[in-house]
């Protein structure tokens, strides 16, 4: 029922108590409010500042009562209600209270119901009328009419004073429940009111945009920029990341206008972040595809990603681009085999869908060439977990958070990329219940609020678990019965770390040895911890070491099968672990079954009336560079965009250029759609049936809730046709349908049906329809039997720093957008609050480099380079940069390092190293050989040129004229450049 | 060409923003970082500072890890608190009923036009701060004009031209 994590209904036992309201006889909870006492028992209190999720606030002094044997007027909703209370809650003086109290308020309201977009859903308005408030009486109160400035700087929603009547609920929201801190109510008496830091606009200030505020507020005084009102709602679940909020989509003919958060959920019970509640209008954007689109004769595929759309592709029937791709698809496939087939499925879509397009390439294709983009963020997590514990998912529940005494997060930011859990640790660590160990060489939200923050160098990971493993068997801290009963292995792994000495961490990690002994005991001390990572652990070509490092130390204390505790991939896309799940990975079936057990292709194939192949096909990554080697000659590519998601940009535009056809289905012409063959315009979340599986493995309805434009489909049903074009007809009626059949052949979703997903859905494993789900695994024994300890080694990241590359970049993801951008850039709101991309680098390296805030600067690795604005921050450390991937415009991928993880082929997105130069030097240097120099080693410069006295006297004073009249007329930001440089070189 | 000029900018401010921070880190260093010192961090800094600056309030509320909103809440809510620089020179004068009926508004004007400033506002050479009170407790004196901590009774618009003539000759 709330967002909050120890709500107070949570906090109340089972046992009730009994009083007397208004002479009836009332139960309620040990531990509620008057106010919640009467409410539960459908009396109305009127009242402006109480939320069911905030704590009681007593401002507004409407919900006043009269308590026998208590003096005064208490306000309801801050007095604990007792066993044998009785309350009035309408006498005439409570009444003629809340009437003063009520007028008080509306006399420094400025009122003007009929043109307020809140008219008629105003709090302040129905409270009004309850109490029969008369214009002439508050009137007389009116102290000024004085207008303040409305706030219009948001994009979502605008902040307007004169409407506030200070109920504080958009304070508390922003506190309590988002762990914001934006706004809070500064100045006194009068000329109190909601400001954010220094009482600037909300844009500027530390609001993320999340809506908590604007959903509560009782007035106009916070209002959406969007105002109409829907006319129905659908329930159904949020397309971005992998927390699986649930949501109400307000729809008006067939638009949608409003999200709210589905308070039933326990998953986000009632909550949402900036992408869940702005994000949405991208399925209205003018550029979704609504016809199938060929590429017209003559248009060869070297164009630019910004080309023009229109002139090189040309609108066909969908029975046109569909006999075309099948009869090229069954072309191909008979001249150079099956295995020249590639296909690419996608963690956005559905698992119906999923399951589908898996079935198409093993069974129509005949290759097991399909994958999708968990082999760029958790493929590690996936082999080290299965090898580990048997199960490659999250082992606990997304509640569990709430339940644990120690959170460690470990290459996560958790606060951007998984905002609702992000918030659950804040409110925790708010708490004071909780300590909090983060890992990141940034420092990110979390390691400001962290007990201790681990700054570790990127991809010394493994050196930094070792380390604390080694303190924690050094002192005998670890859960000796838990090894003994439940694992195998311990003896290596203590071998092996013994070497890990704090002090050879230090040297490693960069942190320091006091710190990795206070986080080891702080670890092991805690009765129930959690581990919960990201992409900071994934995305190395050490991923499977350490993510098999994180399970070592959640076993070396005892932390699995226990509630509050656990192993906790934080999953990126919002259907990554259905998309696993359904086997839309090369080596395995559905449900992880593998392709190469014999078993396993004879059920598939008895249940497909075919022949499979029994070699594992290829992984994305593989995929890619099979296709540069012409081995690969067709790619289907289905709702992905690997050209911006795959490492080493410029190599993966050359592959796909080179195949023979490539197909591309996706809502919206995406980079990689514009070297496609033929695109298909497919349907998006909302206007579709069909399931997501979060991050939690909850499997959970999606709901459609408008038309797909145009002529535009759902996934499942393209393939589908595809597939029956091809002479293999799979007879869907319906994504129910689908999900029969993926029950009948995947034990873990065995239970899984459509009819049992509605309210909160299931957790897998679910064996069978009376299956309740399971929201926690490896209880009492682990999937595999024995949890199993690996003892691994550090290994330094695939690329090192040099004179020629000084920076480390690792890349990431923001708040406000989404992997590749296609949906979040075409978000109004989203893009207005996120424009462009920006490179963090720390304030050390920008004196170093003589750059400034907002400068223009040239990111460039071995692989390509990029230009973005640079923010400098000590959010990144010394010798690191930053940049989100979600730009079209400054892509890090031209920048990233395909090398891959030896085991699960994820390439180290993490770690390149870059040079960081102010762009109007890089251009300027292309043609000057000597500003090239002085910008990559200014000492060597000076000593390498034979000067003249004069000019090295011009050099040393910083005379630019003399120097112009060498080098020609130089911009004005690389004269400052030169002088602050030269300065430096003194 | 002025070139050297935005060359030089930068570095003056980040000299600047330097100086400020390391003062206020001097401070921060006394305290252990618990939220309930914020009202005493509050008080030093503006005491050391004169005022409370923007970027100071933000390093404090990350220091006691309170939300920096909060720490500005707190600083506008008690007038002792500056967020602007105030000049060298504090002047308030008495605006108490009996001040008020002794004529405390025409030397607040006098003041106003001399300085060339508001009541509440600060000289552009960050000399004279003008600020009114509601009492001194000095009534028998009144009209009252306090000058930093030294008190001026029974004002005249003559005294206070006076004043201030005395003090810019210095």
């Amino acid at each position: 029922m709330t967002s909050t994590v120890s709500t107070v209904s949570e906090q109340k036992g089972l046992e009730t108590i009994t009083l007397t309201i208004d002479g009836k006889e009332v139960q309620a909870p040990k531990g509620s409010t008057v106010l919640e006492a009467a409410l539960g028992a459908d009396i109305y209190i009127p009242t402006l500042c109480y939320d069911p999720d905030l704590t009681p606030y007593g401002a507004c002094r409407l919900c006043l009562v009269e308590i026998e044997g208590m003096r005064g007027l208490p306000t309801s909703c801050t007095t604990a209600a007792t066993d044998g209370m009785v309350v009035h809650t309408e006498t005439p003086a409570v009444n003629q209270a809340r009437r003063v109290a009520m007028e008080l308020i509306m006399a420094n309201h400025h009122g003007d119901c009929l043109t307020c977009a809140k008219n008629q859903q105003c709090e302040l308005q129905k409270i009004a009328r309850y109490l029969n408030i008369e214009q002439e009486h508050f009137d007389r109160l009116r102290k000024s009419t004085q207008i303040l400035p409305v706030d219009t700087g948001h994009p979502a929603f605008i902040r307007d004073p004169n409407k506030c009547i200070l109920c504080g609920k958009c304070v508390r929201a922003c506190h309590e429940i988002a762990g914001a801190g934006a706004i809070d109510i500064a100045f006194r008496g009068y000329a109190a009111k909601v400001s954010t830091m220094g009482d600037k606009s909300i844009v500027e200030s530390l609001c993320e945009s999340c809506g908590e505020c604007l959903a509560r507020c009782p007035t106009g005084s916070l209002l959406p920029k969007q105002t109409v009102s829907p006319t129905r709602e659908v329930k159904t679940i949020c397309p971005y990341c992998g927390v699986g909020c649930s949501i109400y989509l307000g729809i008006r003919g067939n638009e949608i206008v409003a999200v709210r958060g589905d308070e039933e959920s326990p998953v986000n019970r009632g909550g949402l972040c900036v992408k869940g509640r702005f994000g949405f209008d991208f399925t209205n954007h003018p550029n979704r595809l609504t016809r199938p689109l060929l590429r017209k004769e003559g248009y060869g595929k070297n164009i630019e990603v910004d080309g023009n759309f229109q002139e090189v592709f040309r609108e066909a029937s969908w029975d046109e681009a569909l006999e075309l791709v099948a009869d090229k698809l069954t072309h191909i496939k008979e001249k150079y085999g099956p295995d020249s087939l590639g296909v690419l499925s996608s963690a956005k879509f559905t698992n119906e869908e999923n399951f589908v397009v898996q079935k198409f390439a093993r069974a129509v294709l005949g290759t097991n060439n399909v994958d999708h983009c968990a082999r760029l963020c958790h493929a590690s997590t996936v082999v080290a977990a299965l090898a580990a514990f048997g199960d490659g998912a999250m082992s606990n529940s997304i509640a569990d958070f709430a339940k644990a005494d120690l959170l460690f997060v470990i290459g996560s930011n958790t606060t951007e990329c998984h905002p609702i859990i992000g918030r659950i640790i804040r409110q925790r660590m708010e708490s004071g219940e909780i300590k909090l160990i983060v890992a990141d060489p940034r420092n990110i939200d979390l390691a400001r609020r962290a007990t201790v923050h681990l700054r570790h160098k990127p991809g010394t990971d493994v050196a930094l678990l070792n380390a604390i493993m080694h303190v924690i068997i050094e002192e005998g801290l670890q859960d000796k019965e838990f090894i003994r009963g439940r694992t195998e292995g311990f003896d290596e792994l203590a071998a092996t770390v013994e070497r890990y000495t704090p002090e050879m961490a230090e040297e490693i990690t960069g942190v320091s040895k006091a710190d990795i002994v206070r986080a080891a005991h702080l670890f092991a001390k805690a009765d129930r911890a959690a581990v919960l990572y990201g992409m900071g652990i994934t995305q190395h070509t050490t991923g499977t070491d350490n993510v098999k490092s994180l399970a070592n130390l959640l076993m070396l204390t005892g932390n699995m099968g226990r509630e509050g505790t656990g192993f906790s991939p934080l999953r990126g896309q919002n259907n990554v672990q259905g998309a696993c799940d359904m086997g839309a990975l090369p080596n395995v079936y559905p449900g992880y079954q593998r392709v190469n057990v014999e078993e396993n292709r004879l059920k598939f194939e008895s249940a497909w009336g075919t022949t499979l192949s029994e070699t594992p096909g290829l992984t994305v990554t593989e995929m890619i560079d099979a296709a540069h080697q012409g081995k690969i000659k067709v790619m289907y590519v289905i709702g992905e965009n690997p050209i911006m998601s795959e490492p080493y940009m410029s190599h993966v535009k050359q592959a796909l250029q080179q195949l023979e056809f490539l197909v591309v289905q996706d809502i919206f012409p995406s980079e990689t759609a514009f070297l496609a063959d033929v695109i298909l315009p497919a349907a998006a979340f909302a206007e579709k049936d069909g399931t997501y599986t979060n991050t939690e493995r909850r499997v959970q309805k999606l709901n459609k809730a408008v038309d797909p434009p145009g002529e535009a489909k759902p996934d499942w049903q393209i393939v589908s046709e595809l597939a029956e074009k091809m002479g293999h007809p799979f007879g869907y009626e319906n994504t129910a349908d689908i999900m029969e059949e993926i029950a009948s052949l995947t034990p873990i979703y065995g239970g899984i049906r459509h009819r049992r997903l509605e309210e909160y859905g299931l957790q897998w494993p679910c064996y069978d329809e009376l299956d309740p789900g399971t929201p926690m695994l490896h209880m009492g024994t682990f999937t595999r039997g024995l949890g199993k300890f690996h003892a691994v080694e550090y290994r330094p990241p695939a690329e090192s720093v040099s004179e020629s590359y000084p920076l480390i970049l690792t890349t990431g993801r923001v708040l406000e957008h989404w992997h590749t951008g296609t949906m979040s850039r075409r978000s109004e709101v989203l893009d207005k609050l996120n424009p462009s991309g920006v490179v963090d680098i720390h304030p050390d390296d920008a004196f170093k480099l003589s750059i400034s805030d907002g400068d223009l600067v040239t990111i460039a690795s071995e692989r390509g380079k990029i230009e973005a604005p640079v923010r400098v921050t000590d959010k990144s450390s010394p010798g690191l940069a930053f940049l989100a991937f979600h730009w079209r415009e400054s892509p890090a991928n031209a920048l990233t390092n395909p090398a891959l993880d030896p085991v699960a082929k994820i390439p180290e997105f993490k770690v390149s190293a870059v040079r960081a130069m102010l762009s109007v030097l890089d251009r300027a240097s292309q043609d000057n050989e000597f500003l090239a120099k002085l910008a990559e080693n200014p000492a060597e410069a000076l000593k390498e040129y034979q000067l003249s006295e004069e000019e090295k006297a011009a050099i040393i004073s910083g005379d630019i004229r003399k120097i112009e009249s060498w080098t020609g007329k130089l911009d004005n930001r690389l004269k400052q450049w030169l002088i602050a440089k030269l300065s430096q070189e003194k | 060409m002025g070139i050297s000029q935005p060359t030089k900018a930068p570095e003056i401010i980040r000299e600047r923003d330097e100086i400020l921070s390391s003062q206020i880190n001097e401070i921060l260093e006394l305290y252990r970082g618990e939220r309930s010192e914020l009202i005493p961090i509050l008080q030093e800094v503006q005491q050391r500072l004169g005022y409370l600056p923007e970027a100071g309030l933000k390093r404090i509320a990350r220091y006691i890890d309170l939300p920096e909103s909060t720490v500005f809440g707190v600083a506008t809510f008690y007038a002792q608190f500056k967020l602007v620089p105030t000049g060298r020179n504090m002047i308030r004068v008495c605006r108490g009923t009996g001040c008020y009926v002794r004529g405390a508004s025409q030397i607040l004007e006098t003041l106003e036009r001399e300085l060339g400033i508001k009541a509440g506002e600060t000289t552009s050479d960050l000399e004279y701060t003008l600020e009114t009170v509601a009492c001194f407790g000095s009534c028998a004196l009144a009209p009252v004009v306090v000058v930093n901590d030294r008190v001026y009774g029974r004002m005249t618009t003559e005294k206070a031209q006076k004043i201030l003539a005395n003090k810019k000759e210095k």
